[in-house]
């Protein structure tokens, strides 16, 4: 039996969601240890994001 | 003065950039079905939204005789095919008519939003003249442009006059100026050399955000959405990264300090390709992200015709109206990721010896 394109499509977005997830879960848990530092974590985290983001975009044009 | 040059000087190699969009000859195939389900009218429709076009549409209606009247703003056509051609992209009435220029004859196909070149009668013979036309998106370029220009140009003159208070509608804009200095450029490029990409980063930011706005309101505008725009402002960034780098850049790149001769000859390979991903990385992400928000908003809206009860359609409603407000997050997001990354890799080309 083939396996159709588009599961592929569907595990990128499951490995994208969950790397997105992780990286919110630890920027929470940092800015609950270190409220101060707050800023400089958001800056981080949203450059993870959007570098883990980037990764599942390039996989999804791959298709 | 010398920023305010350098930034329409950006701007304008901007345009140019799009005159890539020009296309190269390709055989084309027609098999439209005679009925069109809903499903794949609006599909075609999102797909016809996502591409650029030759006039500014909004709507259109049937008038008592059942002739369609069109509510839009046409753009000149450009094409050149052994000389030039202009008209008004009015005279291609959405594919329906010929056009005839100087002896040739073009006729628009509107799910490709592509001018073909044909015979008398209108049927195609697989040529295509080269699109030099002004079509929407660079119409919207060039639109922001001037906005920009006088926008920042009045908040320049107005802070000079008032002894550095801003007023009006630099009010609004100068908080995010300071943040993009403080925040973004200072802490990544450094307090010596910031000066010099301030500009830069100004410029890109608020065109990817203006434009990413744009792309919101109904005129359907869907410019960041265009992998050659995102193309030319991820080229810029390259440009800048590789031309201001200093030589502890490079020696990053062909000759780690600080490891193993056998790593540093695998390394340098990875790290030269590095230099080509980031940029690529920049494009794709904000051509995909905006593309994606079109997409899914479009599709949202077109639920609302493929359910035929009122709960399916406030539902979606609903949904669309969310997904609209995430997308003007996202729109603000893009254009700070954009800025942010951009002055990130500004930051590792001018990085001094500090370890």
């Amino acid at each position: 039996m083939e396996i159709p394109v588009i599961v592929g499509g569907g595990l990128v977005v499951i490995g994208v969601g969950i790397g997105i997830g992780l990286t919110g879960k630890g920027a929470m848990e940092a800015i609950g240890r270190q409220p101060d530092a707050s800023g400089k974590i958001q800056v981080a985290a949203l450059i993870l994001a959007a570098l883990v983001e980037g990764i599942g975009f390039a996989a999804l044009f791959a298709l | 003065m010398k920023n305010i040059k350098y930034s329409t000087s950006i701007l304008f190699s901007l345009i140019f950039g799009l005159s890539i969009y020009a296309s190269s000859s390709e055989s084309i195939s027609i098999d439209k079905p005679e009925s069109k389900a809903n499903k794949t009218s609006i599909k075609e429709y999102i797909t016809h939204h996502l591409k650029d076009n030759h006039s500014y549409f909004l709507t259109y209606w049937k008038d008592k005789t059942g002739k369609k009247v069109y509510l839009e703003l046409p753009l000149p056509v450009i094409l050149y095919d052994n000389g030039l051609h202009i008209f008004m992209s009015s005279r291609l009435k959405h594919g329906k008519a010929i056009v005839e220029s100087k002896g040739n004859f073009y006729k628009l196909n509107y799910d490709e939003s592509k001018i073909y070149k044909t015979d008398k009668e209108g049927a195609f013979i697989n040529q295509v003249p080269l699109d030099f036309s002004i079509t929407k998106n660079i119409a919207t370029i060039i639109l922001v442009a001037i906005l920009m220009f006088f926008l920042f140009r009045g908040l320049a003159n107005s802070f000079q006059t008032n002894k550095g208070i801003s007023s009006g509608l630099g009010r609004f804009f100068e908080p995010i100026i300071l943040y993009i200095r403080d925040e973004i450029a200072i802490p990544n490029i450094g307090e010596k050399k910031y000066k010099n990409y301030m500009s830069f980063l100004l410029t890109v930011f608020f065109f990817v955000w203006f434009l990413n706005m744009l792309g919101l309101t109904p005129l359907g505008v869907n410019v960041t959405g265009n992998i050659a725009v995102t193309f030319s402002l991820a080229l810029l960034t390259f440009l800048i990264t590789n031309l201001t780098a200093n030589k502890n850049y490079w020696g990053h790149i062909f000759w780690m300090p600080g490891v193993p001769v056998l790593i540093k000859i695998v390394l340098a390979p990875i790290e030269l390709l590095g230099v080509f991903i980031k940029p690529f990385s920049l494009l794709i992400r904000l051509y995909a992200n905006i593309q994606a928000g079109h997409i899914v908003l479009y599709s949202l809206i077109g639920l609302m015709f493929i359910f035929n009860n009122m709960i399916g359609q406030s539902l979606s409603f609903v949904l669309a109206f969310f997904i609209s407000i995430i997308e003007i997050l996202v729109a603000l997001l893009q254009a700070y990721i954009f800025t942010m990354l951009s002055a990130l890799y500004f930051g590792f080309a001018v990085a001094e010896e500090d370890h």
